[in-house]
């Protein structure tokens, strides 16, 4: 089993950012996403500084893949965009059909990010044949459903030309709003937002009026209230997934790195947490867990 | 511009006809369609009467498939689109991009729109489906300022159709898991948002309680209106403020931008709400079909009728409407 970890999904001030892909930089990781994936207002790091943290990642080892924005309304997102599609020397991670239809046109590789849909194997096929060289599964998609695509002959005939990959852990990406629901959070417009994200650094907590924990608020991106967690999961997913990715948390991301390493062949199994869920791997509601 | 209305039923169908709308949008009663809800939508023979009464007025018939294919039942949406063409519908709204490629393949002079559930929100998207599929219509998700509304009519060349008044989706449309997360269905893979097979309501001594697969979504006092469900439109706790994080129960009314729209040449306008009654259907259709006629006949004079929003307003989510993110002020 490979490992990836996911582009940060909340916004980090530089300082933090920098100190989190050194540490990475050390970890027993696979491939490295990097990008801003959630807000185009979100100026921390630019494509150079990704760039800068790029060449050391690879320098330490890791495949580096730079991901984009999920949400593209703006002429300049879409030029923003082009120049991280046009960056020469790294895989792109598409998040929306406008980064395929730019990576495909430049006859350039690229991942499909979770946020495609993808959900069948001529979709798949397709895909494939674009340039798709890694499949990030749709998050609200089960074991089930990757198995059934992937014994299609149409996918079949294709396995050698693409990775799988799924989300393994962390608060699941599940909607993007023209609304920023941190800047109402906190009564502001979208337009006077003052970044206030960068004050939470998990996002804020939504709960329910009996107390379960239903939403996170991440900028315009919505997040499951619950963390989704498949290490017990991990044992059975061999034949069909080639890649895990881990979604990073403030804390905790390399002890999980570790704990998913250790259970790679069900030695070593976690009792989830409460807060935790699995639901969508086992054909479920997505916030629930067994 | 075209007044383009909903029809669950055979006789929603009749009363957007009789009440002017230039075209209508139905779907099969199957998963194939994002709104497959219980009672709704058309079987075949049913569908072959629609387009029949449809025609016979001069107008159009439009249907969506526009769920996602499932990998093992890939068939039963390429039957969809058989049945469809069979049956002589105008034109097909897709989103999966395996469909529109069958489509694209089998019947080539099919016209083809491209569902809001493929959530094409900019230029090279857009570029995506009309390079390869040939999609001569392009149904723009309900995140877009009306100044980016603007720039996408100035820069494409397919014609464009947005939503000008009903349910208000706040989310990007065909990216949103939310329902799935807390149902397990959603309406990419089931055509259901906030089913209703998950709803409960519960009365208690202070207050009436809607829950979805047992999330309280919302508590009502007695002077309060209890809306549908939908999670979106929740009422829930943030660090101990308690409001709707993320919309309140409204709808989207866009009749101030008629005018704005007119202008920028956009093709359509669609009224959500496939999932309501016949009289419903009668009611919208009847002022939108006003509210044209007079930005056709003078559209630098345009004034919104306070009857017009009078109407409007009494049949919305929570008697609210708003112009949603056609105005940056929503966000």
């Amino acid at each position: 089993m490979q490992y990836s970890l996911g582009p940060v999904l909340y916004f980090w001030p530089k300082d933090t950012m920098q100190r989190f892909y050194r540490e990475a930089a050390e970890q027993p990781l696979d491939t490295v996403y990097l990008g801003e994936t959630v807000c185009s207002k979100r100026r921390e790091l630019k494509l150079p500084d990704y760039m800068a943290l790029a060449h050391e990642l690879r320098e330490a080892g890791k495949q580096v893949c730079l991901s984009t924005m999920t949400l593209l309304e703006a002429p300049s997102e879409l030029r923003e965009l082009k120049r991280y599609c046009d960056n020469g020397d790294f895989l792109v991670e598409a998040n929306d059909m406008g980064a395929v239809q730019m990576l495909r046109s430049a006859g350039l590789p690229f991942v499909a990010g979770a946020a495609i849909n993808c959900y069948n194997q001529h979709t798949l096929a397709l895909l494939v044949d674009q340039g798709m060289t890694r499949w990030l599964m749709p998050v609200e998609l089960s074991g089930d459903w990757l198995a059934q695509i992937l014994r299609q002959p149409e996918v079949q005939e294709r396995r050698h030309l693409f990775e799988t990959e799924v989300f393994a852990f962390g608060h699941l990406p599940l909607a993007w709003s023209a609304r920023c629901f941190t800047a109402r959070s906190e009564n502001r417009h979208k337009d006077q937002c003052e970044l206030c994200c960068i004050r939470y650094p998990k996002g804020r907590t939504v709960t329910s009026q009996d107390g379960r924990e239903v939403f996170v608020l991440n900028g315009i991106q919505t997040q499951s209230g619950e963390r989704y967690n498949l290490v017990n999961q991990l044992p059975g997913m061999h034949k069909s997934v080639d890649m895990l990715r881990l979604s990073p948390e403030i804390e905790g991301t390399w002890e999980w790195l570790q704990r998913f390493r250790a259970n790679e062949q069900g030695n070593a199994p976690i009792t989830l947490a409460s807060n935790e869920c699995n639901g969508y791997w086992l054909k479920l509601a997505g916030m629930m867990q067994q | 511009m075209e007044l383009l209305c909903p029809a669950g039923s055979l006789p929603a169908l009749k009363a957007a006809l009789k009440h002017g709308a230039d075209a209508v949008y139905v779907g099969l009663k199957n998963q194939t369609n994002a709104r497959h809800f219980t009672g709704l939508n058309f079987a075949e023979g049913t569908l072959q009467d629609a387009v029949a009464l449809t025609h016979a007025q001069g107008k159009k018939i439009h249907l969506a498939i526009n769920t996602f294919a499932h990998p093992e039942q890939w068939q039963h949406w390429a039957q969809a689109v058989d049945d469809a063409i069979r049956c002589g519908v105008d034109v097909l709204i897709v989103a999966d991009v395996s469909i529109l490629h069958y489509i694209r393949t089998s019947y080539p002079q099919q016209e083809v729109h491209l569902s809001v559930q493929a959530s094409a929100t900019n230029q090279a998207a857009i570029e995506f489906y009309q390079q390869q599929f040939g999609v001569q219509r392009v149904v723009l998700p309900r995140v877009l300022a009306m100044n980016q509304v603007r720039a996408l009519a100035r820069s494409t060349t397919v014609d464009l159709e947005v939503f000008a008044f009903g349910s208000l989706c706040i989310m990007a449309e065909g990216r949103c898991y939310l329902s799935s997360y807390m149902t397990g269905e959603s309406p990419n893979t089931a055509g259901a948002c906030s089913p209703a097979a998950y709803v409960r309501w519960e009365e208690k001594e202070e207050y009436l309680e809607s829950r979805l697969n047992n999330v309280v979504i919302d508590r009502f006092a007695p002077d309060e209106t209890a809306g549908y469900p939908t999670l979106c439109k929740g009422r829930f706790d943030v660090d101990g403020q308690r409001y709707h994080p993320l919309e309140e129960p409204t709808s989207l009314n866009t009749l101030d931008l008629l005018p704005e729209l007119y202008r920028e040449g956009i093709k359509s306008l669609k009224i959500e709400g496939r999932q309501r009654s016949p009289a419903y259907v009668a009611a919208i259709t009847k002022v939108w079909r006003a509210a044209i006629d007079h930005v056709l006949t003078s559209p630098e004079r345009f004034q919104v009728q306070s009857e017009w929003s009078a109407v409007l307003s009494s049949l919305s989510e929570g008697s609210q409407t708003t112009i949603g993110a056609y105005h940056r002020s929503w966000k």
